[in-house]
């Protein structure tokens, strides 16, 4: 049966940038992003936010004409606004196709969506346990940005050279590519959200590129089985079990002393 | 081209706030009437405006007509289009039509312009640039519908007829105006002209049996503040592509004045979403979390 998502694919796992570069596992950890992916993913955010905030200040000149001396003023910022375009399309290109595979939408993925309401309610200690590598929300995004990713390339281009694409060209692509964009703000919002402090834990994943056990069994549990070949409830159920053990043991020490272990004298300063 | 200290401003590109200096004094609305009927195709005008605004004459291409270049360029903003057309009874007329910025009422370009300060509006009708403001964005050149604005590669900016408000500002006529050896073209306000332009296509319809004789103001961008007086008035595409009903391209109007702003908000509002998820719903960490310790 396809509870789980996509076959884990190791080779996207050891991915590296030629030699260069290492991801250090320590003990209780696991690899989640190899260093080529991690190369490529910041690559792929410095020129987004490099498009995006000279964009802004095209698209919105009467909020946004602020971030222009960023860029050298106003003609630098439409100069290099689309050679960010560019940059950003080509280190997307090449994530594209590193996740390609392991982004195919899955059985696993409609059924975490039509679920998406108790995602968001935080109903649930720990993920369900098809959710694989990605959940449905993570390759949602990864779809919003090939695909958006491609209008603006295309509508950049058109009104890039309006000799070439024409009036009516230039006119049409000009509410396409801001529409693209607003789109891929938005969910910029809740990648970061997600990534950092709606979900602690997740932002190694991208810089040392390890995450933790607790953390993987906690968001992808069917990843974690493929992994470490263990059941993610068993092991979850274990931590909770010797997490009560240790409690207990506390409360125990705690009698015998009748005071709280954990809290520290008043220290005396030296002086 | 500049004049902000003696032209009144009326509106300005890509601008937040209020135009600086509003309703401080009244200008009359100024008009260049070209009564097509009395154009010789001589071409003074084109070298008056190169000569006034200080280009040197470009290289002109041959096509088997007597106009100079196929368009207006980025420092050649004045244009005899020359047409030979056969009418239905078999003879031939020699359309010529003087083309340069229409000074439109409701400018596609101003609409279309995000720098701002780079194209300006003043009260008495005249929509100019201002190179230093341009970022080269080329959004104008989209935004107007006659095909005006030109694009200096070497300086990345856009140039076009500035109806001379240099010296309109000074209180002179256009270049192009002084030099008309036929009368053909006309300066003065715009309901003086409107008059002087119904009055000679009246004349043409009564006295030349021109029975569509008219004048081109295209309502559809609020009237301009250049207008023609047309022996067919009914066709005016005739006259090196005049169109009969010129649009600012949908995405300039709703788009840019409507939907930009809401989309904007819209898209911010995910940015509320989320630090009201964090304040509601809280973060989801790694299970099982820590015990809190009674302390």
């Amino acid at each position: 049966m396809m509870a789980s998502a996509e076959p884990y694919d190791e080779a996207v796992v050891e991915r590296d940038l030629g030699g260069l570069g290492r991801t250090v596992v320590h003990e209780g950890e696991l690899l989640r992003h190899p260093t080529y992916t991690r190369f490529l993913h910041w690559t792929v955010a410095i020129f987004f936010f490099a498009a995006l905030l000279s964009g802004l200040a095209i698209y919105a000149p009467w909020s946004f004409s602020w971030l222009t001396p960023l860029f050298g003023g106003g003609q630098m910022t439409r100069l290099l606004h689309p050679w960010f375009g560019i940059a950003f399309v080509v280190a997307w290109f090449f994530q594209f196709l590193n996740w390609l595979g392991i982004m195919a939408w899955t059985e696993a993925d409609s059924r975490w969506l039509r679920g998406i309401n108790r995602y968001v309610k935080n109903d649930e200690k720990v993920e369900p346990e098809y959710v694989g590598f990605f959940n449905g929300g993570q390759k949602l995004q990864f779809w919003e940005i090939a695909f958006g990713g491609l209008v603006l390339l295309i509508t950049g281009l058109l009104m890039w050279f309006p000799e070439v694409s024409g009036r009516i060209g230039v006119a049409i692509s000009y509410p396409l590519h801001d529409i693209a964009a607003l789109i891929m703000l938005a969910g910029i919002f809740i990648h970061i959200y997600l990534s950092t402090i709606g979900q602690p834990g997740t932002l190694r994943s991208m810089t040392q590129g390890v995450v933790t056990r607790a953390w993987a069994w906690t968001h992808h549990p069917a990843w974690y089985g493929r992994v470490t070949g263990r059941n993610p409830r068993e092991d979850y159920d274990a931590a909770r079990r010797r997490q009560a053990e240790r409690a207990r043991e506390m409360t125990s020490l705690r009698r015998e002393d009748n005071r709280p272990v954990t809290k520290p004298e008043p220290s005396k300063s030296p002086d | 081209m500049a004049t902000e200290r003696t032209l009144q401003i009326l509106q300005i590109s890509g601008h937040v706030g209020s135009v600086p200096a509003a309703g401080m004094q009244r200008d009359l609305e100024v008009c260049k009437l070209v009564d097509v009927t009395t154009c010789i195709g001589c071409k003074a005008c084109e070298v008056a405006c190169v000569e006034w605004n200080k280009y040197p004459f470009r290289e002109t291409t041959f096509d088997n007509t007597y106009q100079t270049m196929p368009s207006t360029e980025w420092n050649y903003w004045n244009l005899i289009k020359f047409n030979e057309h056969q009418r239905e009874d078999g003879t031939l007329m020699w359309l010529m039509r003087k083309d340069q910025c229409m000074h439109c009422a409701d400018p596609g370009c101003l609409r279309a312009c995000p720098a701002d300060g780079a194209i300006v509006q003043y009260t008495n009708g005249i929509v100019d640039f201002n190179q230093e403001n341009c970022i080269g964005c080329q959004y104008c050149v989209s935004g107007c519908p006659f095909n005006i604005p030109k694009f200096n590669a070497s300086t990345k900016t856009v140039f076009k007829c500035t109806l001379c408000s240099d010296r309109v500002g000074a209180g002179l006529e256009p270049a192009c105006i002084k030099a008309c050896p036929t009368g053909c073209l006309h300066f003065g306000t715009k309901s003086e002209m409107k008059e002087l332009a119904e009055t000679r296509a009246a004349q043409l319809r009564e006295q030349s049996g021109f029975a569509d004789a008219g004048v081109w103001d295209p309502s559809s961008i609020g009237g301009t503040h250049v207008i023609y007086v047309l022996h067919d008035a009914k066709h005016p595409e005739l006259y090196g592509g005049l169109p009969a009903d010129p649009q600012i391209p949908f995405s300039y109007t709703v788009w840019k004045w409507l939907a930009k702003p809401i989309g904007l908000f819209i898209a911010l509002m995910t940015l509320l979403g989320v630090i009201f998820h964090y304040i509601v719903m809280g973060p989801k960490r790694p299970q099982p979390e820590p015990r809190q310790e009674e302390l």
